[in-house]
């Protein structure tokens, strides 16, 4: 039987993806250089030395190579010898040009040489792996164990003097470098996913190192290079200096440095100028080759030299509603009244929260629900000034906590607050916990940093605390690192430590999703257990319905930034009020149903720096009129504590409660 | 084993896959200083066999081998012990057969579409690898199969010179999916398609797999951990724990009346609306040293029905009812009535 691949016309497109890929805007490559200053004007400097080099046989020079005894040893300045002559009477600066353009080409060559045959070395070392990989990367070590200079030394006398001698020699000490660095990234590339899948695709393995993995090398490679050519030239250069490079009359700058050493005491301005070459030459070509690595290391372009500040930036107009000013009375844990977070990048603004209010109550638990995108997580970080900034600034809100407005606090009242009174649990503990401390260490800092206690004292809190979240064994356990507890085990450390300072909220955004259904519903249940001893109140972030179902009072729902539903869990699930809610309860698949086809959603969420107007789930909503393409939908009220943004939110709910009635 | 082999069966009914007593260890190298390195057994006597245009969903949780036994399907990884039979063709841990060997017959989905994908090249590129490599097509039917396979996937046209970073996670994954399907192989090995994508997004996913198996007449082994997908996409079930299939059969029926202990207990523990978080299991339950396995039963320390000849052999699996077997001793009881809603 042969699988039918006429292309048949796809029948209704309910999930065609119509919306096309979002192009990201790439700067060019030359601003992200120029990003750097030095780099600018290393890139000045060296465009103007490889100028001159290049063009050096139309340029109007003297012959570099014609002695003159006569004119020996003339001072810069000099009519028709602009810097003078060497101790033959050559003028110098033509032999600087053409010594500049040898030793430019020389470095440029060896460096060539070494990153080809380095990066073949790197690449095959770090795709083979096992005994291969061993036998390369020692030989490679053995190289590196010789000092540089005495090992080209040593290759040069094998070889005998010479350019080219000297050129092999430079390449080889160098290879070790390309060597290492390419198969570091090798060794990371050769076991993803794409890689896997060209070799399900029937590629050879040369065909996926050439076609898979050398693409995503090449900015190592070309960073490498950049990095290493200004070296190459120096080692060169003193190769030469020592007599063992360029032969005589041809002179690269290491060999005019070297004659007009004889002569320092009488014309110290022959040393001195092509010294200063050498430096502008190598100077420029590593501040070049700086810039060329900021600019190409993906870390480095995605602001990692950038250092957030402790608190996100809050710039909120001056006059906002009163509404929003005032406190909200009232017994809460937390109300957040119209807060707004967005990402300011250059000219873009991605308004990852806007306008959203919510409040919870003491001892009560707010599920927030949303899909990826959604702005739960920012709304999470918003709460106590946590999103990194920049790009990240609060644009307008407040966020009451017992009568006072948090993003109001000092700085140092709003430190003493996180993991105090209010305190977050994330997804992965793996990467929350410190990974070389032991997590009753790990507890007893925390405990430390919001009150005083002898680490004796605090040590025995960390156990009890431990017992709290029912770890067995928890004094042997408290002594265990990080990675010896499985990923349940860690995040209950993780609610040990959030419940360290007696906080009277915590924040756990997606606590359980890295976890397995068995290990999560232990989880779930602890959480449960623990909200209602201690009367806690609990912002739980969750995509996963079922989950809000099993722990929530009530629900929000998030959808391209904004709350979009709020009610209690019970009755939003019943009878949800805004489509979106409806739909996404209808595409989670439940257990006990059966084999059928899903309600998908058509089409995608918007991208936050293009939201359009009026309701950002109408390019999507079966329901949607032209009213709602316009202008902001308030929260409508559709019950007692119910509110939906959707202008017929009354007849959804109906509808929803007659469907499931019928 | 080898009688089977001889049996000369109706072509109809022959199973399109067939595992029998597959297995692989991981570790073991010799050290440089003697002595070898700890060796973990991931997957275990593992015997499947899945009829032409079935879907087979195989569950279990992080650790069971469930990504093991399916990279082992598509050939990424070698075999320890056992043999794999596909059409009829059998591969055995002595033919070491690359990916190369099984690629026009079965292909892999990726869990994550992005990573799935090589960045740097457009999607047209990554398209026509298989057609390429596998079917050695030339320009013209590379050109008409790569159009062909945008339209099955319900992808427009003009998106083949983008490049993967451009593509929302669905939209990746049907471009994974499209690259399982150029070869036009007969089996898809779907490792876990759409846990990393958004509950919309999924089920967008699910229905555009559900159509192409009955479009193109696909078969399909379905690995997630999530129950709930498996019952919406899958007619029969394998569950997993610790390397070893613990229970087979319909998944109505597995799911219904689950018999082994573990299947109950991931049953119950799924979070489902309209219930309160109860924790089914211990606290301190958690897999056994992989290291260092139990003699009996692997899931003996969580199990609530655990007897003292638990402990001695792991149970074999055991046929219990029409097309089910399970991997336990004192098994749940058959009738509905005992069971757990």
């Amino acid at each position: 039987m042969k699988p039918a691949a006429a292309p048949a016309p796809v029948e209704a497109p309910v999930d065609a993806l119509d919306a096309p890929p979002r192009k990201r805007e790439r700067r060019s490559f030359l601003r992200l250089l120029l990003r750097n200053r030095l780099a600018g004007v290393g890139l000045v400097v060296l465009s103007a030395i490889v100028a001159v080099a290049i063009l050096a046989p139309i340029l109007p020079l003297a012959d570099p190579n014609a002695t003159a005894p006569a004119n020996r040893l003339l001072p810069p300045l000099t009519p028709g010898h602009l810097l003078g002559t060497d101790e033959l009477g050559r003028d110098l600066l033509s032999r600087l040009v053409w010594g500049t353009r040898l030793s430019l080409s020389m470095g440029v060559a060896a460096t060539l040489v070494a990153a080809l045959v380095g990066s073949t070395i790197g690449l095959v070392a770090g795709y083979a792996g096992g005994r291969l990989d061993n036998a390369l990367m020692r030989s490679i070590d053995m190289l590196m164990a010789f000092p540089y200079i005495l090992l080209a030394l040593a290759i040069v006398a094998v070889l005998g003097p010479g350019l080219l001698n000297a050129l092999y020699a430079v390449a080889v000490v160098n290879i070790p470098f390309f060597a290492r660095n390419i198969r570091g990234v090798t060794v990371g590339l050769a076991h993803k996913d794409f890689v896997e899948s060209a070799r399900l695709a029937g590629m050879g393995h040369g065909r996926i190192l050439v076609s898979e993995i050398l693409p995503n090398v090449m900015p190592v490679i070309v960073i490498t290079m950049s990095t290493t050519v200004g070296w190459m030239i120096l080692e060169t250069a003193g190769l030469s200096f020592l007599g063992l490079g360029s032969q005589p009359p041809q002179a690269d700058l290491g060999s005019i440095l070297g004659e007009g050493r004889k002569v320092m005491l009488t014309a110290p301005h022959v040393t001195t100028i092509a010294g200063v070459t050498i430096f502008l030459v190598v100077m420029s070509i590593n501040l070049v080759g700086d810039g060329v690595r900021d600019a190409l290391d993906p870390r480095l372009s995605a602001g990692a030299l950038a250092r957030p500040s402790a608190v996100t930036r809050i710039a909120r107009p001056k006059s906002e509603g009163a509404d929003a000013a005032a406190a909200p009375t009232g017994d809460h844990a937390l109300a957040v009244r119209r807060l707004s977070t967005r990402f300011e990048i250059g000219a873009r603004v991605l308004r990852a929260v806007e306008d959203v209010s919510f409040t919870i109550r003491r001892g009560e638990c707010l599920g927030l629900v949303g899909e990826s995108g959604s702005g739960k997580s920012v709304t999470a970080l918003s709460l106590l000034g946590l999103v990194p900034s920049p790009p990240g600034v609060i644009r307008s809100g407040r966020v009451w906590r017992a009568g006072e407005d948090v993003l109001s606090l000092p700085r140092e009242k709003l430190r003493a607050l996180r993991g105090g009174r209010v305190s977050y649990i994330f997804q992965d503990p793996l990467g929350t916990l410190h990974p070389l401390f032991s997590v009753g260490d790990q507890l007893v800092e925390a405990i430390r940093a919001h009150r005083p206690a002898s680490h004796a004292e605090a040590w025995t809190q960390a156990v009890a605390l431990l017992e709290r979240v029912r770890i067995p064994a928890a004094a042997d356990r408290a002594e265990a690192l990080p990675h010896e507890l499985s990923g349940g085990m860690r995040q209950r450390v993780a609610i040990a430590m959030a419940l360290a300072n007696e906080p009277d909220l915590i924040i756990a955004d997606e606590p359980t999703t890295a976890l397995d259904v068995t290990v999560q519903a232990q989880i779930l249940a602890l959480l449960d257990e623990l909200r209602r001893e201690h009367g806690l109140a609990l912002l739980f972030i969750t995509h996963d319905f079922g989950v809000v179902s099993q722990l929530c009072d009530r629900v929000a729902v998030m959808y391209a930034g904004r709350i979009v539903e709020e009610g209690p869990t019970a009755e939003v699930l019943a009878a949800p009020a805004h489509p979106y809610t409806r739909r996404l309860i209808a595409c989670v698949p439940i257990l006990g149903s059966g084999r059928r086809a899903l309600d998908a959603i058509p089409g995608l969420p918007p991208a936050v720096d293009a939201l359009p107007d009026g309701c950002a789930f109408a390019p999507r909503c079966p329901r949607a009129t032209g009213a709602c393409r316009e202008g902001e939908i308030p929260p409508i009220s559709v019950a007692d504590g119910r509110a939906a943004r959707c202008l017929y939110a009354g007849e959804v709910m109906r509808e929803a409660r007659e469907g499931s009635a019928a | 084993m080898t009688g089977e082999r001889g049996m000369t069966g109706a072509a109809e009914t022959r199973p399109i896959l067939e595992t029998s007593g597959l297995g692989k260890t991981f570790g073991g190298a010799r050290r440089l200083l003697g002595g070898r390195a700890p060796t973990v057994q991931a997957v275990r006597d593992v015997t499947l066999s899945v009829a032409p245009g079935e879907t087979l969903g195989i569950v279990g949780e992080s650790g069971c081998g469930k990504s093991t036994l399916a990279r082992m399907l598509v050939g990424l990884v070698p075999p320890s012990q056992g043999r794999i039979t596909l059409e009829g063709k059998t591969l055995g841990e002595a033919t070491k057969a690359g990916p190369r060997a099984f690629g026009r017959t079965i292909q892999y989905v990726f869990q994550d579409p992005a990573s799935a994908l090589n960045p740097r090249k457009t999607i047209r590129r990554i398209l026509e690898a298989p057609l390429v490599h596998l079917l050695e097509a030339d320009a013209p039917a590379r050109e008409r199969r790569v159009a062909e396979l945008m339209d099955l996937v319900s992808l427009r046209p003009e998106f083949l010179e983008r490049y993967p970073h451009e593509f929302s996670g669905g939209q990746a994954q049907r471009i994974g999916i499209a690259r399982a399907l150029a070869a036009e192989p007969r089996i898809l090995v779907l490792d876990e398609p759409v846990s990393a994508l958004d509950v919309s997004i999924q089920a967008q996913v699910l229905n555009l797999l559900s159509d192409l198996r009955a479009r193109l007449g696909l078969t399909y082994l379905f690995i997630s951990h999530d129950l709930a997908v498996v019952e919406a996409i899958a007619e029969r079930v394998a569950v997993m724990y610790f390397g070893r299939v613990v229970e087979t059969g319909p998944v109505e029926d597995v799911f219904r009346a689950p018999r082994h202990p573990y299947t109950r207990l991931l049953l119950s523990s799924a979070p489902t609306i309209g219930a309160r978080a109860a924790a089914a299991d211990a606290p301190q339950a958690e897999l056994p040293d992989p290291t260092r396995p139990p003699p009996g039963c692997a899931f003996a320390g969580r199990c609530p029905n655990v007897r003292d000849d638990c402990r001695t052999s792991p149970p074999p699996l055991v046929p219990m009812g029409p097309g089910r077997a399970a991997a336990c001793i004192h098994p749940l009881p058959a009738d509905d009535a005992d069971v757990p809603a």
